[in-house]
């Protein structure tokens, strides 16, 4: 059974989802969402065993060889992705059974979990695949039922904040599709290590075909759309903000860390190194995104006046210190992209989480009500604030551990105006750091009983908050174990995918 | 060949300028309309191209169940544009010029077109499909050969995408409505019309046949689960537009379309973990006739295509029942 495992990795939520719909109880569902994560968790951990045993893992679908069929394929670059999508979706399926049931109409319930293992399966789906078109496929699933999970939400701007994303997503995938599309058009293949060395018999800078140049440049624009780097940014913090407060937690740790991932597959595994960063001048464009989005997402974060807006923006300016670190297209630049996709997700799925929690006792996120919040749930600010660190990147925490990574390979390549753009980012981050504390600390509570409130915060989502925070803490001390797979990650991919 | 060409320039013609009517227009009836006629037009583009199953799907879906589903959403909404200020289209417009700007520039390098040269037509890739095909699963129509078989994962990952569409719609419009509350008899409905009446049931049988057809008859022709679903659901529109929603949600309970949307994922996975089963690997149909492994395929493939059947009908009808429901009860 165990040479099954990259198919069950994705089949198991894959086939929960429609049971979810078949059973339709809230308890019956739910439990098949802690199932699958509980069940892919364990075939990443499994595989990510083997992969460092026996190096790449593939798998071919219907059991036709590559070209002609689909072939999955897990390596040293996908595994840690592969992780952080099923751990966080095992604390978010913790997380979820109470967090839901207080926001969202019982009647809705299962679909919410159905949709939820759709989307698990197609972030998987898309991690594991080796087969371009079959990616785009997944990207869907992903996508679909991502909108109708943001379409949830307790408010009417959900939906709006829903068909955005909707709009904007749509046009981004079908950009990755005329992309793959001329991509086939000059290869004659789909499968990606196939066309990967297609691409390299047309020469080092793809023999000059402008076709090929046009397909870089319409995947690379499609999937900017998904990693939402900067200008391509705006469906973001509405569909995190709005989305129910367990699917942003889930969202923001793992939608756009896939998207990263993908990129870079498609970047030195399928296009090539000299392609795309030599004749195509994707690393710069990169690193001058990477900049302007560090800066202005956490200048816009400043000014948010609701915590969730606030985390959403500050993940756009995250985004762009893991985008900073591919760019570079070095080992160190890669690997600290890699560990900052790890922390990142652990770090905001805490803080996503922990916003939940007040959504839940105060009844709404906003600055107003958060107010005195410090003496009022002293353990809940203690979590929004050493996970607020983390992203600042103060020495003991994760956040500091792929900060560092990241300035050393900046240092590295001398690329002084990115450190100068961090390092303001930072700065920029301390400072709506600072204003949550403000609030929570030393403003006076607003008068009592404003909205819905729990008188107790359940024990399922108060555990799942520390988990995270104390794995960002853990991460921060001993970063040997994300270091040593995003170090892994890198070398694989830099040397074409480990093949 | 000159005819061919001709015929060819007059299409993209007809295309371009459906396009250009399209974005001009701010009644949305009318634009839905030619939409309708916009995926017509691109049907026979598709069959000049000698790709009938894309054309057949292309007819089903774009032209037929997509325009009844946009109708439906208008019935919702006001029907008219709201006029964008002309600043906010720059940057939209912007947008477009570039993105036909680089299509523009890629196609100077794309391969030549019909040619026999062109990197797909010489990839060995083709030979396996249309010549290996034959004696691996040995069914005339290579679309589908390829499509549920050598690239079954993606045909099931489609199914599952619309089945992703049909909980999203549910989600968004079917268990918080109640149907049965509220709802007044119309006025005048349309299965008073005793020709419409008559001429609908009469249809009726034939369309379930012709469906059927389809389904089974993939494996020769052009056809398969996806436009057969769809001419199953269009059947059910049919029905429940003449003699009103309450009939056809007698003959398709919404507990029955509830189901039926899940069953196909879960057949077409479970055909795959069955091949697993069985020592194959995940949608290798051989396992299903060891001795004999084109009849094992033919097994496989006629089980996947009749989840994909069963899936895209329930989904598409309840989508039809979902937008309707709301019509009736916001009346």
């Amino acid at each position: 059974m165990t040479a099954h495992l990259p198919v069950l990795q994705v089949l198991v939520p894959l086939v929960c989802a429609p049971f979810c719909v078949l059973l339709r109880s809230r308890t019956a569902a739910w439990l098949l969402f802690l199932f699958a994560a509980l069940a892919s968790l364990t075939c990443a951990v499994l595989l990510a065993v083997r992969v460092g045993g026996d190096g790449a893992q593939r798998y071919e679908m219907g059991g036709w060889p590559a070209p002609a069929g689909i072939e999955f394929v897990v390596g040293a670059f996908n595994t840690p992705v592969l992780l952080v999508v099923s751990a966080v979706a095992v604390v978010v399926a913790v997380y979820s059974r109470r967090s839901v049931t207080s926001e969202v109409d019982a009647r809705r319930v299962p679909l919410l979990y159905t949709c939820l293992c759709l989307t698990l399966a197609g972030l998987l789906g898309l991690t594991v695949t080796g087969d371009v078109f079959n990616a785009f496929v997944f990207l869907e699933i992903s996508s679909l039922s991502t909108y109708a999970l943001v379409a949830m939400g307790r408010h009417r701007r959900a939906l709006l904040a829903s068909f955005r994303y909707l709009v904007i997503g749509t046009v981004g995938a079908t950009f990755l599709l005329i992309g793959i599309g001329l991509a086939y058009a000059v290869t004659g293949t789909l499968n990606m290590s196939d066309l990967a060395r297609r691409v390299a018999d047309l020469g080092d800078d793809g023999g000059g075909n402008r076709a090929l140049y046009a397909a870089v440049v319409f995947v690379f624009v499609g999937l900017a759309v998904k990693i939402a780097v900067f200008p391509l940014h705006a469906w973001l913090p509405g569909a995190y903000a709005q989305a129910p407060s367990a699917i942003g937690a889930f969202l923001s740790a793992t939608s756009t860390k896939v998207a990263i991932y993908v990129f870079c597959r498609f970047a030195f595994t399928v296009f090539g190194t000299t392609l795309v960063f030599g004749t195509m001048p994707i690393d710069r464009i990169g690193l001058a995104l990477a900049c302007l989005a560090m800066v202005a997402g956490s200048a816009v974060a400043c000014f948010q006046t609701d915590l969730k807006y606030l985390l959403a923006w500050s993940s756009i300016a995250q985004i762009g210190y893991i985008l900073a670190g591919i760019s570079l297209a070095t080992t160190a630049g890669v690997s600290a992209g890699y560990l900052h996709v790890i922390n990142h997700a652990v770090l905001k799925a805490a803080l996503f989480c922990a916003a939940g929690l007040l959504v839940l006792r105060l009844g709404s996120a906003r600055f107003t009500a958060l107010a005195g919040l410090g003496r009022r749930m002293p353990w809940t600010f203690a979590a929004v604030v050493i996970a607020g660190l983390g992203l600042v990147g103060v020495p003991p925490t994760a956040g500091f551990a792929s900060k560092w990574a990241l300035l050393t390979a900046l240092v590295d390549q001398g690329q002084w105006a990115v450190v100068a753009a961090v390092l303001a980012s930072s700065l920029l981050a301390m400072v709506y750091i600072g204003r949550i504390v403000e609030v929570a600390w030393f403003r006076e509570p607003a008068e009592p009983g404003t909205g819905p409130t729990a008188s107790k915060a359940p024990a399922s989502m108060v555990a799942a908050i520390w988990v995270l925070v104390l794995a960002s803490v853990y991460f921060g001390l001993d970063a040997t174990w994300p270091a040593g797979l995003a170090d892994a990650a890198a070398d694989a991919l830099l040397a074409n995918g480990g093949e | 060949m000159t005819t061919f060409v001709l015929i060819n320039v007059t299409l993209l013609a007809i295309l371009i300028a459906t396009a250009l009517t399209i974005s001009g227009m701010r009644t949305l009836y009318a634009a839905t309309m030619l939409t309708a006629l916009f995926s017509l037009v691109t049907a026979c583009l598709f069959v000049l191209l000698d790709a009938v199953d894309v054309a057949f799907t292309e007819a089903a879906v774009g032209v037929g169940i997509s325009t009844v589903l946009l109708l439906g959403v208008l019935s919702l909404t006001r029907s008219r544009e709201a006029v964008t200020p002309r600043l906010r289209r720059l940057p939209g417009a912007v947008v477009v010029l570039f993105t036909g700007g680089t299509l523009i520039y890629a196609s100077q390098d794309l391969p030549e077109f019909g040619s026999p040269t062109t990197p797909v037509q010489t990839h060995p890739l083709t030979d396996v499909y249309l010549r290996q095909s034959q004696e691996d699963i040995g069914i005339p129509n290579t679309v589908t050969s390829v499509l549920a078989s050598y690239r079954g994962l993606d045909t099931l990952g489609e199914l599952v995408v619309v089945f992703t569409a049909g909980v999203a719609v549910l989600a968004l419009l079917g268990p918080l409505m109640q149907p049965a509350e509220a709802r007044e008899r119309e006025v005048l409905d349309l299965v008073d019309y005793r020709v419409l009446r008559v001429v609908t049931g009469m249809l009726m049988p034939f369309i379930l046949l012709f469906a059927l057809y389809v389904l089974f008859h993939g494996d020769f022709g052009p056809g398969g689960g996806f436009q057969a679903g769809v001419i199953f659901a269009s059947g059910f529109v049919l029905y429940g537009l003449v003699f009103g929603l309450d009939r056809a949600q007698q003959v398709l309970p919404r507990r029955v379309l509830w189901v039926l949307i899940a069953v196909g994922p879960v057949l077409y996975a479970g055909v795959g973990v069955a091949n697993m089963l069985l020592g194959g690997a995940f949608l290798d149909y051989d396992t299903f006739a060891p001795d004999d492994a084109a009849a094992g395929q033919h097994i496989g493939i006629l089980l996947v295509e009749s989840a994909i059947g069963v899936t895209v009908a329930a989904v598409m009808t309840s989508i039809f029942f979902g937008f309707a429901n709301r019509v009736e009860s916001s009346r």
